[in-house]
């Protein structure tokens, strides 16, 4: 990837012209933001590399409106020093990915939109997919385009935004993205439930889910993980952890009403704000499987799943788990070196239930090697790529960055 | 009102009409089929009954085996498909043309699966809205979409205008409550999109089909989150002596970094009509009326009325109302959720639902009036100010066509005036046939042929709900 022909527009415009030349002259290019993801996904082949980094600032923010509009390549630390100075955050919880990945560089906010990077809060606030308004963006022919809008409601023409989240730079150029913003809660507290197993942690969570305690984070990190963990918490075992976000004594009420409600026999204990803060952030940011180069997968599976794929996978290869999402997202770090398993584990969810994993981090020639998105149905996978040639004809965003069929592998 | 054109019917078609019947007669079962003319009346039009037209055929399946087959019955003979839900659509999006099948799902109407350790309901599409939530009440959890036509509206048409509701500034709209779908697409190819996991793979293909008004496919299973119920709700009355104050009051309680679960706005007018309907006990000596409401255990309600009672008080409220039993909750909240009826009872309306920042409310409110009055018609607002989804109801009479021509022409202006600060056409109603030539004002060429582009991809050519949301010659243009 690297060596590539940099070119930084600074304007949206100039994006356009630069867009529209080379499907003109058949060439393809890569799109790159903070480059803090761009080892994720099918290693592929692009003359250039289109930057966002002249593309930056917030370009409209009231407070009282709840809404947020920035240029693509505003860094996402810029973002949310803004939203606190308002009281105010991005209520999907985007995680920094850059020690996951091990790229230097800052995580920007068209990148959050274009990977559709959610974190803990996800149960309970939605996407960044949930959370994204309205965008701009320049599509494969260097057409500007304009989607959604700064309000909350919003069902005017066919929904595109959504499809820019999580496409990963497949179908356009964000250039400008509005988030839905939420206050920040007064305080945040978490319950933690320690030693419980795999298994008990999933249902301990399911139950908390279907209380009226509003739990805003529900993970499980096994023993290992937990001593990892930069929030100090877990006293040599496994923590189950419940965060409970709001004013003050509604926390208190809140944490109590859960804990009797949890009824288990384990040993609980309460995290305040602080030690709270550090372990989402961990969690968020993946940071138990930070700083390593080992094949690390990101299942997303139904919550009472998660438990059981990682039992079934790990009786077969070596590996290390955290659960987010209730249990429904497992962070699967394979044996440094190792093969992907890539087979063992998409057949494992398919066999459980369904859903799907992505191979987040592997060396460039394991990722040569095996579908890093999760490989659709024919019939599904055929209308994705006439979906993706309606907005880039010419196939000049990331050529081979996602590959959907199975059968065709990136060059 | 006439002023809305519709495809002129294809005579090829027209012609072929028994023979098509005959057709479809093979595929499904004879009750599942609609072909007399007399029968075929109630489906001429949606709850945008000002525009009508008789279709073809009415197919009403009861499995999705019988949707794939009908729809690639119609692919291979070339005949447009419009599908429709409960037909509760305020903007025409079930209006069919003379040419076209209707399919309907509302046969399609069993729950599936309920799963409450994932949180998770299976449902058909045809499945009523409120059905869902009443499944899993007693167990404690609820479907948190709830559009005012809840009793009688699908989860197909749900998703096909990704409706909305009272509740969600807290608890988002359709597409932030949908997990999957099984739908057929135009050729009868069955394709299954996410599950129970809380994001599908690939691209989002899930949040394009949601809100595309029935262009991209016919939706016939859906997986929903269910959410656990809150321990308590607990509605409150507001009344204020001016709607900017009211709008103020709302930006105040926002900024305060208080998100209630819902808040509801009505002005004088629509006050005066759902009282008379309701008598839900709303105070008639105001101007504008809040219904805000919180949600948790006692002590928890108790804490954050306080904080918002406070910040109404700073804004000279006039009345407070706090509801005392569930009784009077569910009273305030009938008010509110019968006005479009109750407001049916005094005068014919058209129903506008734009969307506008939050900042923009008072202006909106106030222009509004000025653009109603200049008409010489009469206006009540009644609307979700959470989240800025304003519902001016425009009072005419529809046996004056001079009048009805007036309301429209008030009603287009008044959404363009929330696109101007802003804002959009529709915020859950969805674009239809009303706002089809609207779209141009919020968005440019270049903007909708790429949308056309991307329904291309799902309908080459062109046989879904085909006269819908685009402007008629941009879409007949791209149809070829």
């Amino acid at each position: 990837m690297a060596g590539r022909d940099l070119i930084q527009p600074a304007t949206e415009q100039e994006a356009a012209d630069i867009i529209r030349e080379a499907a003109g002259r058949g060439e393809t290019l890569e799109i790159a933001g903070g480059g803090t993801k761009r080892g994720i996904g099918q290693p592929f082949a692009a003359d250039r590399t289109l930057s966002t980094s002249g593309l930056t600032g917030i370009t409209e923010y009231n407070p009282a409106e709840l809404v947020l509009t920035a240029r693509a390549g505003t860094p996402v630390a810029e973002i949310e020093a803004a939203l606190a100075e308002a009281g105010q955050m991005l209520a999907f919880e985007p995680g920094d990915w850059h020690g996951l990945t091990g790229a230097n560089g800052v995580p920007t906010i068209g990148a959050i939109a274009a990977a559709n990077i959610s974190g803990p809060r996800r149960i309970i606030a939605g996407a960044a997919r949930d959370g994204l308004l309205g965008v701009r963006f320049v599509n494969g022919a260097g057409e500007i385009i304009r989607n959604g809008g700064r309000v909350m409601k919003n069902v005017t023409g066919l929904d595109l935004v959504k499809l820019m989240a999580g496409s990963w730079g497949t179908l356009g150029l964000l250039t400008e993205v509005s988030f839905k913003v939420l206050p920040r809660p007064e305080t945040e507290a978490t319950l933690l439930v320690h030693g419980a197993d795999d298994a008990e942690a999933a249902n301990l969570m399911a139950a908390a889910m279907g209380t009226s305690a509003e739990v805003s984070g529900a993970a499980h990190l096994p023993a290992m993980i937990a001593e990892r963990s930069a929030a100090d918490l877990s006293g040599g075992g496994a923590i189950t952890t419940f965060r409970i976000e709001g004013f003050s004594e509604s926390v208190e009420v809140r944490l109590e009403r859960l804990r009797a409600a949890l009824a288990t026999h384990h040993v609980t204990s309460i995290a305040a704000e602080a030690q709270s803060v550090a372990l989402w952030a961990d969690i968020r940011d993946v940071a138990p499987f930070a700083g390593r180069s080992s094949p690390l997968w990101k299942i997303s599976v139904a919550p009472m799943a998660g438990h059981d794929v990682t039992a079934m996978i790990l009786r077969e290869v070596h590996g290390e788990v955290f659960y987010d999402w209730q249990g429904g997202l497992v962070w699967l770090q394979l044996a440094e070196d190792g093969d992907a398993q890539a087979q063992l584990v998409r057949e494992t969810i398919a066999k459980n239930a369904g859903g799907h994993a992505t191979l987040v981090r592997a060396s460039e020639a394991v990722r040569a090697s095996v579908p890093v998105f999760q490989p659709q149905p024919a019939p599904v996978a055929a209308l994705t790529e006439r979906v993706r040639a309606s907005l880039d004809p010419a196939g000049v965003f990331n050529p081979g960055r996602m590959v959907f069929d199975g059968g065709r592998r990136a060059a | 009102m006439n002023q809305i054109q519709f495809l002129e019917p294809k005579a090829g078609i027209i012609a072929r009409r028994a023979e098509i019947q005959a057709g479809l007669a093979e595929l499904v079962p004879a009750d599942c089929l609609v072909t007399e003319e007399r029968e075929l009346v109630p489906f001429e039009t949606d709850a945008f009954t000002a525009y009508r037209r008789v279709p073809l055929a009415v197919v009403l399946p009861e499995t999705t085996e019988q949707v794939a087959a009908v729809m690639k019955y119609c692919s291979q003979n070339g005949v447009p498909v419009v599908p429709r839900g409960a037909g509760t659509s305020l903007a025409g999006g079930a209006i069919p043309q003379e040419d076209a099948v209707v399919i309907g799902v509302s046969k399609m109407a069993r729950i599936l699966e309920v799963d409450f350790e994932n949180r998770a309901a299976r449902v058909q599409a045809g499945v009523t809205n409120l059905r869902i939530s009443d499944e899993v009440s007693a167990d404690g959890f609820f479907y948190a979409p709830d559009p005012s036509s809840q009793l009688a509206c699908t989860i197909a048409g749900n998703i096909g205008m990704n409706s909305g509701g009272a509740h969600c500034l807290k608890y988002g709209v359709t597409t932030n409550n949908l997990l999957g779908v099984k739908m057929v697409l135009h050729d009868g190819t069955v394709v299954d999109i996410g599950g129970k996991a809380l994001d599908a793979s690939g691209i989002d293909l899930l949040g394009l089909v949601c809100g595309s008004e029935g262009q991209l496919g016919i939706v016939t299973e859906a997986t929903v989150r269910l959410l656990a119920k809150p321990e308590g709700a607990r509605p409150v009355l507001f009344g204020f002596d001016s709607s900017e104050v009211a709008g103020a009051c709302v930006s105040d309680i926002i900024a305060a970094g208080i998100i209630p679960v819902a808040i509801e706005f009505m002005d004088k007018e629509a006050i005066d009509i759902c009282e008379a309907f309701a008598h839900a006990g709303y105070p008639m000596d105001v101007q504008a009326l809040l219904i805000v409401e919180v949600e948790g255990s006692d002590d928890e309600m108790d804490a954050m009325l306080k904080k918002i009672i406070a910040i109404a008080k700073a804004h000279n409220v006039k009345r407070v109302k706090e509801s005392q039993s569930a009784m009077e909750a569910a009273s305030i909240w009938k008010g509110r959720k019968s006005a479009f009826g109750a407001t049916g009872r005094v005068a014919d309306y058209i129903c506008m639902d734009g969307t506008v920042p939050l900042g923009q409310l008072s202006h909106v409110l106030a222009e509004t009036s000025k653009i109603v009055e200049k008409y010489g018609l009469r206006v009540a607002n009644v609307f979700h100010a959470g989240d800025g989804n304003m519902h001016p109801l425009i009072l005419y009479n529809v046996n004056d066509p001079a009048e009805a021509e007036k309301a429209e022409a008030a009603g287009m202006e008044i959404l363009k005036l929330c696109v101007d600060v802003g804002g959009c056409l529709t915020g859950e109603h969805g674009v239809g046939i009303e706002k089809r030539d609207l779209m141009l004002h919020q968005f440019t060429e270049t903007d909708l042929n790429q949308q056309m582009r991307v329904r291309a991809a799902f309908d080459p050519g062109w046989m879904l709900n085909p006269s819908k949301v685009f402007p008629l010659d941009l879409a007949m243009r791209k149809a070829g």
